[in-house]
């Protein structure tokens, strides 16, 4: 039975009280206690500086070549804070409600109220880092919006919030590197978890540099690995973002909790053609200022600018008047596939839609006329002012769009299309961020706690530090004040050896399959049967065929694959062919869980199941509870978390 | 935007690591999209290579936005290629035309060995952000963050330096391998803000001494590294960290 340990008390008492009663460890002891963090992120960075600051021996890993290389850097709209600097009304339980309802209802209230409490406390320990957010003429922080919320809760850096968060964490954990708590090992992947006792005991990590397999012990480990969202093979995920230190623990008794639901964002440069590697991302607080559109006649293909505005269909803003363009994303990107499918896309592909700049350039630049008493001054020097105004609110975005497109969108609109974005499943944890094992726990994305079916805009910034920095810090010494006597267990324990000679073997095997067809094409093939399947829109009937078809790819990469190289080297082939391999199997899991459940909510959309006007049909008498999948051999059983909302009452959700 | 096809030749650094003395090896990639980035032709390339048994290059790359920093390589000479304030993940193929020859080469400086072909190894620069690029605040000790309005204009030119993505084409693009452009821009991004002005002082000593102690070269004022950075960081940040530094050293026999 999954027990998620949520205290007792009011839901606003909950966390103040459990911070009051939890176990400690004096510093003395803290001093012989080991912690292994896996990835660099907001929530791995973070989660290093605090535990090194309190006196823990950290040891941290990343892939990458620096730890400040973690995807979080990628992160462009904002952060979240109940702070209400803006005096529009907001407080910890609008965060909250919005959240949870942004989520579709398939989140855990404790959890979600706890992110909204602490939310405040990011954005002051980051101002208090260096981190420079965006401030007004007074020096005081700017706020801007987001989807799914009334008002401006969202801390900003122009349109790279998560470089410069990420920048304050990865200072912060440099620092502790200089200070000698944290050890750092970059350039390493973890390839196997491993377990002692029922406990996670430390893991297998692969020196990418070298190829050789290192053992490295800890009293806990943390995964803060990141989101899934590369099984699609094409995502806004960075190239190196995988899945593989959450299916190790997964296939090791780690359980995997609501895979199916990934979030597609609605915002993302289209699909230009077959060599397309990755998708980039065009920040959701585009659509603060943009209006969507599509052209009111089917097949239009005129240049937009020469589209009247009667003959546009601003269709978000036409189907849900209260909240316009800022829709949650998952609403945004059905109404955009919605249009497309019925022939009013645009561009070649006819795989997008506009997003146009054009009234918010001539609004900013009347204001600007307005504000410095130009009075008399042309129309051409108005749409300037404008546009430097929006130059400096979202020009970095601007900008990659021209590079990417070779169109200059200040002078036309912008063509976007929904992309996989972040993944709100992921290992299940409890109420303290613990899996189903002992000592091993998931921060940030690759935890599935908070946001539910579908993810709110600016909140993933907002989870993964407040994991790193205000709740792993209480939780793990609630863990390891009982694992004071343990000392040092040697990495000559046979789990250790075992460990290693399972990730051995494993690449051993992959190595002599020498077969005919590379990593990149399994990937190609893997990414196009969950996109089509299990993607935006999902179907019985094409759900089991997904099944069926990953099955066959994965006997033929498992029989076919081509790796060049050697293992006791640099070998990116190899690396990426672990991945994928990981990948496919998680893929099997997303559709049997897309499958079971039999309902629509949030980013999770079964065609059967929708409401008249084609909005997500929720089941909440048979399926208000998380799946959370414990791996077997030869297959998953399904293990059921109800969700029981105490505060909110759950509801069809409207933006209308 | 017309697109068109092209076909190339790529004369590339191949080397198997760091030991090994490395030599050029030229390629012919055909049939390349000037819709495609510049990374996604050697994805081709490699996809291709892979298929005749032969080894695919080794490059650097993660996000391919233009901001972690991964990616490196010096192409035709010049950090990142040939569009300004450009990284390479985010350099298209729109740049060349057909029958161009193209050399890729890593990054070269004695501070960034080469790991493998293209990679090279910045480790450095985690270093000198170990020596004091950072505030020195624990979790949990912060006062709210509007307590100290910070100026505009002092925050944005905050903002600008710490745009650095720490990708190490300042240090590829400098005649001496100076570290100058990256180091300066972290000075100046904490200097700049209430936060870091506790700390400056020994900040902007403990970082220039260990950016000598890694091996980079001296700053002579060439700006080439301005030039090539995909970030546009300004070389005026150079200009304060000299202030800085002199701050520091004058003060330090006052004190």
């Amino acid at each position: 039975m999954l027990d998620s340990k949520i205290p007792a008390g009011t839901l606003d008492d909950k966390w103040t009280k459990y911070k009051g009663s939890v176990k400690l460890v004096n510093p003395a002891n803290k001093r012989k206690l080991e912690v292994i963090i896996v990835g660099t992120g907001l929530a791995g960075s973070s989660a290093a500086a605090s535990l090194g600051e309190m006196g823990y021996k950290v040891k941290a890993f990343c892939f990458q070549d620096s730890p400040r290389r973690a995807h979080s850097i990628a992160a462009q709209g904002g952060i979240n804070a109940a702070k209400n600097y803006q005096n529009d009304g907001d407080s910890v339980y609008r965060l909250f409600y919005d959240t949870i309802k942004g989520g579709d209802y398939r989140s855990r209230e404790a959890n979600v109220h706890r992110l909204a409490e602490v939310s405040t406390n990011i954005i002051d320990q980051c101002v208090a880092q260096g981190v420079p957010f965006a401030r007004e003429y007074g020096g005081l922080l700017s706020n801007r919006s987001f989807g799914g919320t009334q008002v401006q809760r969202t801390f900003y850096a122009a349109g790279q919030t998560g470089q410069q968060l990420l920048i304050g964490a990865y200072q912060a954990l440099e620092r502790q590197v200089a200070l000698g708590t944290v050890e750092m090992f970059a350039r390493h992947e973890m390839v196997e978890l491993v377990i002692i006792d029922g406990k996670a005991r430390g893991i297998i990590a692969r020196n990418l540099v070298t190829g050789e397999l290192e053992r490295h012990f800890a009293h806990a480990v943390l995964l803060c690995t990141g989101g899934y969202g590369n099984v699609f093979y094409l995502s806004t995920n960075a190239m190196g973002s995988n899945v593989t230190a959450a299916w190790k623990a997964h296939k090791k008794g780690a359980y995997f909790a609501n895979p199916c639901f990934t979030q597609i964002h609605p915002t993302c440069i289209p699909v230009s053609g077959d060599h397309q590697s990755k998708l980039t991302l065009m920040s959701e607080s585009l659509r603060n200022d943009g209006r969507i559109w599509v052209p009111v006649k089917q097949g239009d293909t005129r240049n937009p600018n020469d589209i009247p505005e009667s003959e546009r269909d601003y269709y978000l803003e036409r189907r849900y008047p209260a909240f316009g363009n800022l829709v949650p994303r998952d609403v945004a990107s059905r109404a955009a596939k919605e249009r497309c499918d019925a022939g009013y896309g645009v561009g070649s592909s006819k795989q997008a839609v506009y997003l146009d700049y054009a009234a918010a350039i001539q609004r900013y630049g009347k204001a600007e006329v307005s504000k410095n008493n130009l009075g008399n001054i042309s129309a051409e020097e108005i749409t300037q002012l404008g546009r430097d105004v929006v130059k400096e609110k979202y020009g970095n975005l601007f900008t990659m769009y021209e590079k990417i497109t070779g169109e200059n969108p200040y002078n036309v609109p912008m063509r976007i299309y929904p992309a996989v974005h972040y993944t709100m499943g992921g290992l299940w944890v409890d109420y303290e961020l613990k899996t189903t094992i002992d000592g091993l726990y998931a921060l940030g994305e690759a935890n599935f706690s908070d946001h539910g079916a579908n993810r709110l805009g600016a909140s993933a910034l907002m989870q993964g530090l407040a994991d790193g920095y205000f709740v792993i810090p209480y939780t793990l010494g609630n863990y390891l004040s009982d694992d004071i006597g343990t000392g040092l267990i040697p990495t000559d324990h046979p789990a250790f050896v075992e460990a290693e000679h399972t990730a051995s073997e494993r690449i051993n095997k992959l190595m002599s399959i020498k077969g005919t067809k590379t990593v990149e094409s399994f990937h190609k093939r893997l990414g196009k049967i969950i996109w089509n399947e299990c993607g935006m829109a999902r179907s019985e009937a094409g759900l089991k065929k997904a099944i069926k078809d990953l099955a066959d790819l994965k006997q033929e990469f498992w029989s076919d694959v081509r790796i060049p190289g050697e293992i006791n080297e640099m070998n990116p082939e190899l690396d990426k062919a672990g991945r994928v391999a990981d990948f496919i199997e998680l893929g099997q899991l997303m559709c049997l869980d897309a499958l079971e459940r039999n309902e629509s909510c949030g980013g999770h959309f079964r065609e059967e199941y929708q409401t008249p006007d084609g909005e997500a049909l929720r089941d909440d008498t048979n399926y208000m509870y998380v799946a959370a999948w414990e791996n077997k051999p030869d297959g998953w059983n399904l293990h059921k978390e109800n969700l029981v909302y105490e505060i909110v009452k759950p509801s069809q959700r409207s933006y209308k | 935007m017309q697109h068109y096809s092209m076909n190339l030749k790529l004369n590339v650094w191949r080397q198997k690591n760091s030991i090994d003395a490395g030599h050029f090896e030229t390629y012919d990639v055909n049939d390349i999209s000037s819709e495609m980035s510049f990374l996604e032709m050697i994805d081709v390339l490699n996809e291709r290579m892979i298929a005749e048994g032969k080894s695919p290059i080794a490059f650097d790359h993660d996000c391919r936005e233009g901001i972690c920093g991964m990616c490196s390589m010096v192409i035709d000479g010049r950090p990142h290629g040939p569009w300004e304030g450009t990284t390479t993940c985010q350099l298209h193929m729109r740049a060349f035309k057909d029958g161009d020859v193209i050399t890729v080469e890593p990054f070269r400086a004695n501070a960034f060995p080469v790991v493998k072909d293209l990679m090279v190894n910045r480790g450095a620069f985690d270093r000198i952000i170990q020596a004091g690029g950072y505030v020195s605040v624990n979790t949990g000790n912060a006062v709210d963050g509007n307590s100290i309005p910070v100026e505009k204009d002092k925050a944005d030119d905050a903002f600008a330096a710490a745009s650095c993505i720490g990708c190490g084409a300042c240090v590829a693009a400098c005649k001496n391998a100076s570290a100058m452009l990256f180091v300066s821009a972290k000075v100046s991004h904490l200097a700049l803000l209430p936060q870091g002005e506790p700390e400056k002082r020994q900040r902007v000593k403990s970082m220039i001494a260990q950016m000598d102690k890694e091996g980079f070269g001296s700053c002579t004022n060439t700006y080439a590294c301005e030039a090539e950075c995909p970030k546009e960081i300004s070389v005026l940040n150079i200009a304060r960290l000299n202030r800085e530094y002199l701050h520091s050293s004058l003060s330090g026999d006052f004190e």
